[in-house]
């Protein structure tokens, strides 16, 4: 059975003479909870302007329920959107607010009044109907945008970045909320966030961008598990990316070792990439270990340390619940199945590295320092 | 230093309106001199509203007052809203300077042009007595708009676009998006631009002596042919009622203008 709501084809677009989005194409089910996932100008808010026609492609299609819906204007389309802001109504309350969409459609007060009370219970905001958006925390704004999106019934719901302008703990529960109204509607969400835990926990499927690129779709497992290049790899948590070579299926050669692996399919001797996890290495008495090397530095995170281990000049990150003291030569023991190989791509040698990261205060405090791109990048990321 | 201050700003208040105070005292004197007052009396007022000239003429600046600046206000916010939504920057700044052309040039330059033009397409077609009420409005609300631009057009840039997005989003034409949701926003700069050209036009004088005939007389250019003559007392007592009106008004745009301002400081402060 075929349950694709939304298809975009080949969809590009350029904002005075820069190209935003070249050449996205994605499916999107019904009753998905959907995540774009990627870097601020990455294009992922363009292209859910497009689903929601607030921008038109240049090139490309998209179709909704089979149809092609291009010259269709937003206040036709079966969609709504929770704006990054949420863009109430500044000049009507809550109520009002919510009932926005059911009095354009020209529905009875009386219907309104009780579809409007659902809504409002569903959001938790029952007691605040004559406030003013202006009088409202920031998440109880983002509830009123929620609701008044949601009660247009529309088949698909559009976010972006709703999450954006709230605390830690908020966000979190605003987190939860969302997964719970998403699966009470039945209603497809089409999630932009640039922050990778939310995506994971949040979604049904996550597509990651970068550069006006789709780069990986998956399950969050498999984006985390197995990126397909070194930028997912980097964005979807820490990793360190290391330079190697596939001697065969099942051996990957790194670090001037050679590992039992569970990856295979490449040609003979070819240059990869291999990811592996901080959490996935185990530290281990110099003589046990499969590689040996030297803690720079010991962060305390509250539930683990990250160290960060030399090894032959190219730094580890490692997770630990163990203490090792700074100085202290340490072995590392990696399973096969924490190692991941990736075929080069044009984000190989850019990312996964902690050569920088130590030094990253360092250069945060030195006003004169000089900042290369790559160390610019991952201070940024 | 601070006493010094106080005086000074007392001499600036005695300047500005000392002459309105005498014409206001006076206007309540009993007899028909400037030199003495001789008692309290409603006796001018009584006598401005015998006058059946007078009130003809306050009559016409009062309707062509609102119609002009109704006109205008219409005119300017559409104009606001075109000017608001043009894509090219450059051709955008030249529009907002030439719509704010006529504010700096001189009303006796506009008012001479006026009538020029107007005797031409009169004279083109076939009119004799072309200047008159017609001509006046045309005037009126073609020195008010760029004022009414001027007070409505921040408001546009105030304007928050996405919630424009949204009202669409919920299923709104753009036309509709508009009136429901951008128009509200708009209103006090509406309002205030109302209320500017309406003062402006009641109080016109160099444009409207050259574009008016004299079977359509504003209140300005009635006082204007009186005092040709010998000023009447009563004159006294209708620029004290002009000036009260004046008055009431612009404390009326502060108020709509202090609103706009205040809801906009109170969203800041939750922010």
């Amino acid at each position: 059975m075929d349950n694709t709501l939304i298809k975009l084809r080949s969809i590009e677009k350029s904002f005075d003479g820069e190209q935003v989005l070249c050449g996205i194409d994605l499916d999107i089910h019904d009753k998905e909870f959907v995540t774009l996932l990627g870097p601020s100008g990455c294009g992922k808010t363009t292209t859910l302007r497009i689903i929601g026609g607030f921008e038109s492609a240049d090139t490309g299609d998209v179709y909704f329920d089979g149809e092609r819906i291009n010259e269709l204007p937003a206040h036709k389309r079966q969609v709504n959107t929770v704006f990054q802001r949420y863009a109430l109504f500044p000049h009507l309350n809550v109520y009002d607010n919510v009932a926005f969409g059911l009095r354009v459609q020209k529905i009875g007060e009386e219907e309104i009044q009780k579809r409007v009370r659902e809504m409002l219970e569903m959001t938790g905001l029952r007691g605040f109907e004559s406030r003013r958006p202006s009088t409202l925390s920031g998440g109880q704004q983002q509830r009123v945008a929620i609701a008044r999106a949601l009660i247009n019934r529309p088949r698909v719901l559009l976010l972006d970045e709703p999450l954006g302008a709230l605390d830690l703990k908020l966000r979190k529960d605003m987190q939860n909320e969302l997964k719970r109204i998403q699966r009470e509607t039945g209603i497809t969400f089409i999630y932009v966030t640039h922050d990778q835990e939310e995506a994971l926990s949040m979604s049904d499927t996550v597509v990651v961008m970068a550069n006006g690129r789709i780069q990986q779709i998956g399950t969050p497992t498999d984006i985390y598990n197995e990126p397909v290049n070194a930028f997912v790899a980097d964005f979807i948590g820490e990793s360190n990316i290391i330079d190697g070579v596939m001697p065969e299926d099942n051996k990957a050669r790194f670090a001037g070792h050679t590992f039992a692996c569970v990856d295979g399919g490449f040609a003979k001797n070819e240059a990869v990439d291999i990811v592996i996890r901080p959490e996935d290495v185990d530290v281990v008495p110099v003589e046990k270990g499969m590689l040996s090397g030297t803690v720079s530095g010991v962060t305390f995170k509250g539930d683990y340390y990250e160290i960060i281990v030399d090894v032959k000049g190219f730094k580890w990150m490692i997770e630990t619940s163990d203490f090792v003291a700074p100085d202290e030569k340490i072995g590392l023991y990696i399973e096969p199945d924490a190692i991941h190989v990736m075929k080069k791509s044009e984000y190989s040698g850019k990312f996964g590295d902690y050569s920088t990261f130590s030094d990253e205060m360092d250069h945060l405090s030195d006003p004169d320092a000089e900042v290369g791109e790559d160390e610019e990048e991952a201070i940024l990321s | 230093m601070k006493t010094l201050s106080r005086v000074y700003m007392w001499v600036v208040f005695a300047l500005l309106y000392a002459p309105i105070l005498v014409l206001v005292i006076f206007s309540f004197n009993r007899g028909g001199s400037l030199s003495s007052y001789t008692g309290f009396s409603f006796r001018w007022y009584g006598e401005l509203f015998r006058d059946s000239v007078a009130l003809q003429s306050l009559k016409n600046s009062l309707v062509l007052a609102i119609s002009s600046s109704a006109l205008a206000t219409l005119i300017g916010t559409f104009a606001a809203l075109g000017l608001d939504r043009m894509r090219n920057r450059y051709l955008k700044g030249a529009v907002n300077s030439v719509t704010n052309i006529p504010m700096m040039n001189p009303d006796i330059v506009t008012g001479v042009s006026m009538m020029l033009l107007f005797v031409a397409v009169g004279g083109i077609l076939g009119l004799s007595d072309v200047l008159g009420r017609w001509t006046m409005l045309i005037a009126h609300t073609t020195f008010s708009l760029p004022y009414v631009i001027l007070s409505v057009l921040p408001k546009f840039r105030q304007f928050d676009a996405s919630l424009r997005e949204a009202a669409m989003d919920l299923g709104c034409t753009p036309a509709r998006a508009f009136f429901k949701v951008e128009l509200p926003h708009l209103l006090p700069g509406v309002i205030s631009g109302f209320i500017m050209g309406f003062t402006l036009s009641l109080d016109d004088f160099v444009i409207s002596h050259f574009v008016s005939s004299p079977d359509f007389q504003t209140l300005p250019l009635y006082i204007y042919n009186q005092t040709a003559h010998n000023v009447k007392y009563s004159m006294y007592a209708l620029c004290t009622l002009i000036i009260v009106t004046i008055l009431a008004l612009l404390l009326l745009v502060n108020f709509a203008g202090g609103i706009g301002d205040r809801t906009k400081r109170r969203k800041e402060a939750t922010k």
